[in-house]
């Protein structure tokens, strides 16, 4: 059995009256994709906010590879090895696609002042090893050509593309995905379920998807948690939750 | 095609009011009272001409447009210029060196000292520039980096008979210490907050220095501060006891144009120095966060970046700069008092940064040149200077809201 990489249980968050988020539990073993679904406005992206250190949640344990990690300032658990994205493309849209990749390189990078100043022998070689990091996941997605482009210039598929390999390039632990299917055709749709299906069968990667394409969900996963008004409504496999009456109800709505 | 009639015959008559009341009417002072006078009918017939100007241009502004959309655009003009190309950015920078070392052995001394100046001004608007035009940290208190720079050599100076080079160094590491402590509290505040925090701290250096009167000498200013020294070598007729002079070393006729020309030589070389540094910044590590936390910080946070620490590495290091150009200016001007310290001095810094265009170090140098130079040829309007100097930043902001010359960052490139 592989071990728990994240494991988060009674995750509370409150807005002054507004309870966002209610005992939400999860689970994600090594190399899983784990979803979390449910109507708009349940709290998934509040869930995702509090897990990535962006809101310190009100209750709860969150354990990251068994260290408790909640509370902390987003930055250092970014460092731990829990990269995120966004349901809004955020990427520097002024830089170039290669230094938007160059700059989250960056801890992995020779940051001495000196070294950079009088261009040392390591800082180049760190340099370089970062250029050829870039090259391998650019060239993953197609958009080897375009690495000198301005990313703001990119279609809208390959800025979605472009932010996945931005955390890649990180060498994370776990990659958490906000609503990546937003905003893409049905053919980039099938090709983002390919890379992600590659992310974990082929580089180890364990997943967190938050998702609305229920055919991308449902095809691979390998447990989906179902969240409704903030609370806990299911978990299990696709077909459990496919299959369970409650979630059909909170989707549909009753009758 | 129509004729804007009202909107002509509205701005000429605001043309005639305005320079009717500033060109037309004079107070001068008589004896103890002060009589108008009444400028004589060649300015009136001026005035006449420029209000008919203005009334013809908006009256006919559509035919004008057509007119120019006209004029056929040479190909290739535009935004892709001569200066993207490597090679010859090289040459052009070799030659501005070149140029720039061969000119205080051809200009008169006036020139030489209005272009020493100008290098302060480039050396205060590239540090500024990092903070501004990299990191996006509207920073409106700069001029206080400035004072500590010129206040520490000048206090270290007096008081222990600390000398240029090592007062230098000082400074710069005494700025970078505030700019890391003013760092801390304006890490939470972003845009307009972070401004008019900024503009407190120039504010409170400055009042601090005039109110320290036992130790800064206060609104009097400290004066006698040593200038630069070649290699201990003096630019002085006579040398004070124990060192030798410049012109006695290499036994030459003393010429109080030596010191003219050793100090923009000196400031040329601080500003090169400068350049390098910051060039080679904004290719590194540090210098893309500073850009990446411009452009979207929770982006940088979710990528493990710290905030924190980067806008105070851009907080620190802008500022070491004006602490250079601090000492600098102590040890030209010989004489510091906090009067050289306000806000307009920001103010005027931070018009470089933005005429230049934001990021770009091309563009700081050509407009510290403009903001300098300027406002000395524009001497004969005497008080028309600050008019004509808003009207440039008015026509600019029309113009070229990018700046002069809008930055072209040194990128990264990946060879396929």
């Amino acid at each position: 059995m592989s071990k728990n990489i994240l494991e988060v249980s009674g995750l509370r968050m409150r807005f002054g009256g507004l309870l966002a988020v209610d005992g939400v539990a999860l689970e994600a073993r090594e190399g899983q994709i784990v979803s979390m679904i449910g109507p708009n406005g349940a709290g998934k992206t509040t869930v995702f906010n509090c897990l990535t250190g962006f809101y310190k949640p009100t209750e709860g344990v969150i354990r990251f590879r068994g260290e408790e990690i909640q509370g902390l300032p987003g930055h250092k658990i970014a460092n731990k090895g829990m990269i995120r994205t966004f349901q809004h493309v955020r990427l520097f849209k002024s830089m170039t696609v290669l230094e938007n990749l160059l700059v989250a390189q960056h801890r992995l990078l020779n940051n001495n002042l000196l070294a950079g100043l009088f261009k040392t022998p390591r800082y180049r070689d760190a340099e370089q090893r970062a250029l050829e990091q870039s090259r391998y996941w650019l060239d993953k997605v197609g958009l080897l050509e375009h690495a000198n482009r301005e990313a703001g210039t990119l279609a809208y598929g390959q800025q979605r593309y472009l932010e996945i390999i931005r955390c890649m390039v990180t060498n994370p632990t776990l990659l958490m995905l906000d609503e990546p299917a937003a905003g893409l055709n049905p053919s980039e749709t099938d090709g983002l379920k390919h890379l992600i299906a590659e992310l974990r069968d082929h580089h180890e990667m364990t997943v967190l998807l938050i998702e609305h394409d229920m055919k991308l969900v449902m095809d691979i996963s390998d447990h989906i948690v179902v969240i409704n008004q903030g609370a806990p409504l299911a978990a299990g496999t696709p077909d459990e939750v496919r299959n369970n009456p409650d979630v059909i109800k909170a989707y549909l709505g009753e009758d | 095609m129509r004729l804007h009639f009202k909107s002509a015959i509205f701005s000429a008559i605001v043309v005639a009011i305005l320079t009717a009341v500033l060109l037309g009417v004079r107070l001068t002072q008589a004896g103890s009272q002060l009589t108008v006078v009444v400028a004589d009918s060649s300015v009136y017939w001026k005035i006449a001409a420029a209000a008919g100007f203005i009334f013809l241009y908006n009256l006919l502004r559509d035919w004008i447009e057509r007119a120019k959309e006209a004029i056929p655009r040479p190909a290739g003009f535009g935004q892709r210029n001569l200066l993207d190309r490597p090679l010859l950015q090289k040459l052009v920078w070799l030659i501005i060196i070149i140029a720039a070392l061969a000119f205080p052995f051809l200009a008169g001394r006036s020139q030489i000292d209005l272009a020493t100046l100008v290098l302060i001004y480039v050396m205060l608007g590239l540090g500024l520039n990092i903070v501004v035009g990299l990191a996006g940290l509207l920073d409106l208190g700069y001029v206080g980096f400035y004072a500590v720079g010129a206040y520490t050599y000048a206090l270290l100076a007096q008081y222990f008979g600390i000398g240029f080079w090592s007062g230098l160094v000082a400074s710069g590491i005494m700025a970078a210490f505030f700019g890391f402590i003013l760092g801390f509290p304006v890490l939470r505040l972003r845009g307009d907050y972070l401004a008019i925090v900024t503009l407190g701290f120039g504010e409170i250096i400055r009042i601090l220095l005039n109110n320290l009167t036992d130790i800064t000498g206060g609104p009097r200013g400290i004066g006698n501060i040593p200038k630069p020294t070649l290699f201990n070598l003096e630019f002085a007729r006579r040398a004070p006891e124990g060192t030798q002079t410049f012109h006695d070393y290499f036994g030459i006729a003393f010429n109080s144009n030596h010191r003219v020309i050793f100090l923009y030589l000196l400031a040329l070389v601080l500003v090169l120095i400068t350049l390098f540094v910051i060039n080679r910044l904004m290719r590194m590590p540090i210098g893309r966060t500073w850009e990446a936390m411009r452009e979207d910080e929770i982006a940088c946070r979710a990528l493990g970046l710290n905030p924190t620490n980067i806008k105070l590495s851009a907080f620190t290091i802008g500022a070491t700069f004006a602490g250079f150009a601090g000492s600098f200016f102590a040890a030209r001007q010989g004489f510091i008092s906090p009067e050289s310290f306000t806000f307009i001095e920001s103010a005027i810094i931070l018009a470089i940064v933005v005429l230049g265009g934001m990021g770009s170090q091309i563009g700081v140098v050509l407009a510290a040149i403009i903001m300098t130079v300027l406002p000395e040829l524009a001497r004969e309007f005497n008080e028309y200077r600050m008019l004509l100097f808003g009207l440039m930043m008015v026509l600019m902001m029309i113009w070229r809201p990018q700046g002069l010359l809008p930055m072209k960052r040194p990128h990264v490139e990946l060879r396929q």
